[in-house]
């Protein structure tokens, strides 16, 4: 009945959109193994399920070769067949189950790449964003969205400007994203996002304690952060790298047509082929004076 | 909502604030012509349906994409991403007419003032200056600057409309302003006309010239009627030129303008410009900043030259010159640069083919349901990369706001060309 579904919404009802990472190339290399981080993460939903009725969880899985959706708490095919009640987390495990199996084989070749062993964190954004847009559209009561991602694989470059774009669409709907980094090289992704769209990064130490972590920090909900001290964001570096050497720069050079950043004066941007200091008309002038030598 | 369905189907009419010969107002009219009330229905209980507008909105939306993609033709054209914008508004007795609601002066404020602010956020390395009409002279309300705070505080501390409005001078004194800005940055003009005349000094044709010689592009936006001054301006210097007829008409055109226009190649030399990226000061650190000329502690940036604070970015430090900003900043504007295809229409009612049997049951992005009423598939669109099926409103959401596809940032592309590395 809609009237007593508005008394229940109170100023704390949140949406916990989660990005879990289950890129095998990160957990072949851990010292805590997925099923022991995986109990972590559900003890945690369960305890942010249970801090208000109309709490509400999606899990997206963040692969290295795919996302999907794996688990929404308000649709209602979570109940088991027989009784009626809801199998709690069953069907997670088992899309869980299926998605890795399904789109995480790597191929020989793929073990051996040496690059960069990142997951696909602009793709999982993407979709996190679409699913809160349409959560704003559903009317004017509707939980307050936030997106908490759990992230061990480092931060992959050709994803920049894909995750840049999240960050800057989810700054502007107002939905704070999380960041909890388990990984070994600090992600400067994931704090920029932290830091830019108003929500909590941290590096826990010790995987064992890991929901102790989860609960004492990402589960409170955004209205609550008001009188809660949580962790404030501590320098993050917002400086660029230049596109030659790949090193931090505090001073440098940028094209005026694409942007691209150097560190020494060049007479040609190497991304869109200008040529400095010249004007197009000069350029033409002399192409069409030179067959007539 | 009756003059948006009489734009779609007559086109642009002008805005006519007299009463006509039978004595009836504009407010009555809509009650006379349209009758909404008929386009009401009731569903089964008796309750009331609401009305869908979602298809109307789709398709407006679509046709606006279609003239854009049309325009950019396939190929990845130019944008002047570092702009330099004066906005010339029109001050003169014609912006107190009531038309608009409460007036057209008080209208014209608060657009420009969300225009100022949706422009910063899309172009955050551009500049705007203000420039007010009245009793025939132009006035400089605020010079060029980065700081959206600034221009708005003088724009809203003076608003009263006198005298007679006069475009040369406008003009003239834009051109000036204009003619003193770094040669790699776009020269660009936006006046909001809306006065039926202009009282001119001398020869408007002359500072017409002028300006298309000094390659200033200036668009135009009417509030009244067409005239042919303000066409023949905007098809001489490569503007836009449009007329408003109502509120909501006037806010689509001006934020029209906050996107960086096609840039003509010959217009802007390209250059390297020397930026520099500074960190953020210590916490607890004591300075004397030098836009407050105060003692503050903490939060600021300091200048990689000159060793400077500053309280904010992006700007330039008032010491050395040299402009600061971080690389977000830069990063609003990739989006420019590599724009996403427009998506598919997929027909509503083909047969179900086996892709999208599979596929095409959720949409990808947000998991609402493709199937329409009565198990028939709904409308929808598809990527053409990769595959996916989205629905309407996913569409207009990716293509306005997010600049990506999930569909294909969610396929792992092995040995990819890194575009930007950071």
């Amino acid at each position: 009945m809609p009237s007593v579904a508005s008394k229940l919404y109170s100023d704390d009802v949140s949406l916990l959109v989660l990005l879990l990472d289950t890129n095998p190339l990160f957990w072949s290399t851990t010292s805590i193994t997925f099923s022991q981080f995986l109990s972590h993460v559900l003890a945690f939903l369960n305890a942010v399920l249970g801090l208000n009725q109309l709490n509400q969880v999606v899990v997206i899985a963040t692969g290295h070769s795919s996302c999907d959706y794996i688990y929404d708490s308000s649709s209602t095919s979570n109940e088991s067949s027989g009784t009626g009640l809801p199998v709690l987390f069953g069907s997670l495990l088992e899309k869980l189950g299926d998605f890795v199996t399904k789109y995480e084989q790597l191929s020989k070749e793929e073990e051996f790449e040496n690059g960069i062993a990142s997951s696909l964190l602009s793709g999982s954004l993407s979709m996190a964003l679409c699913y809160i847009q349409r959560v704003f559209r559903s009317g004017h009561l509707h939980p307050q969205p936030r997106i908490l991602c759990l992230q061990g694989s480092p931060d992959g470059p050709e994803q920049y400007v894909a995750v840049m774009n999240s960050i800057f669409s989810a700054q502007r709907l107002m939905v704070p994203i999380d960041s909890c980094y388990i990984g070994i090289q600090n992600s400067a992704f994931l704090q920029q996002a932290s830091y830019i769209t108003g929500g909590v990064h941290h590096t826990p130490k010790q995987l064992d304690g890991l929901f102790q972590y989860l609960t004492t920090i990402y589960a409170t909900d955004l209205h609550s952060r008001g009188f809660v001290q949580l962790h404030k964001p501590v320098g993050v570096d917002f400086r660029a790298s230049c596109f030659c050497h790949k090193k931090a720069i505090d001073m440098g050079y940028i094209c005026s047509v694409c942007l691209s950043i150097f560190c020494k004066h060049h007479k040609k941007c190497s991304t869109c082929g200008s040529i400095f200091g010249q004007s197009k008309l000069d350029v033409s002038d002399k192409k069409s004076k030179a067959p007539d030598t | 909502m009756s003059n948006q369905k009489k734009r779609l189907n007559g086109g642009e009419r002008e805005d006519e604030d007299e009463d006509d010969a039978e004595g009836i107002g504009e407010w009555e009219r809509a009650y006379v012509d349209d009758r909404s009330w008929e386009a009401l229905q009731e569903d089964e209980s008796g309750l009331l349906r609401p009305i869908d507008n979602s298809a109307i909105y789709h398709a407006q939306y679509r046709r606006r994409l279609r003239m854009l993609s049309a325009a950019a033709a396939g190929t990845r054209i130019q944008k002047g991403l570092i702009r330099y914008l004066y906005i010339v508004i029109d001050f003169s007795r014609a912006a107190a007419e009531m038309d608009f609601r409460p007036s057209r002066m008080a209208v014209m404020a608060k657009h420009v003032e969300a225009f100022i602010r949706e422009f910063f956020d899309q172009n955050p390395l551009s500049q705007i200056g203000l420039v007010s009409i009245k009793n025939g002279v132009a006035h400089t309300l605020t010079d060029l600057g980065g700081s959206p705070e600034t221009h708005i505080k003088a724009l809203m501390g003076k608003l009263e409309a006198l005298g007679d409005s006069s475009l040369q001078n406008a003009l003239e004194l834009v051109h000036e302003h204009l003619n003193q800005v770094p040669s790699y940055g776009h020269r660009e003009v936006l006046i909001l006309y809306s006065a039926l005349c202009t009282c001119d000094p001398g020869d408007i044709m002359e500072t017409i010239q002028k300006c298309k010689k000094s390659k200033l592009r200036c668009s135009v936006i009417g509030l009244s009627a067409e005239m042919f001054i303000c066409k023949h301006l905007c098809q001489e210097t490569g503007g836009l030129y449009s007329v408003a007829v109502d509120e909501v008409h006037l806010k689509d055109l001006l934020l029209e303008h906050a996107p960086p226009p096609p840039a003509i190649a010959e217009f802007a030399i390209a250059n390297l410009i020397k930026m520099g990226f500074p960190q953020r000061a210590a916490e607890g650190s004591m300075a004397i900043c030098s836009c407050h000329k105060e003692v503050k502690i903490g939060a600021g940036y300091m200048c990689p030259r000159c060793k400077a604070r500053v309280c904010d970015l992006p700007t330039e430090c008032t010491i050395c010159g040299l402009t600061l900003v971080s690389s977000p900043h830069l990063a609003r504007s990739y989006h420019h640069l590599f724009p996403i295809a427009p998506f598919d229409e997929v027909p509503a009612l083909s047969s179900l083919n086996d892709n999208r049997r599979k596929l095409g049951k959720n949409c990808f992005g947000c998991q609402q349901s493709l199937i329409g009423t009565g198990n028939k598939p709904g409308p929808c669109v598809t990527c053409r990369k990769c595959k996916h099926y989205f629905c309407l409103d996913c569409d207009i959401y990716i293509h306005e706001s997010l600049h990506n596809c999930p569909g294909c940032e969610s396929i792992h592309r092995p040995k990819s060309v890194s575009l930007m590395e950071e």
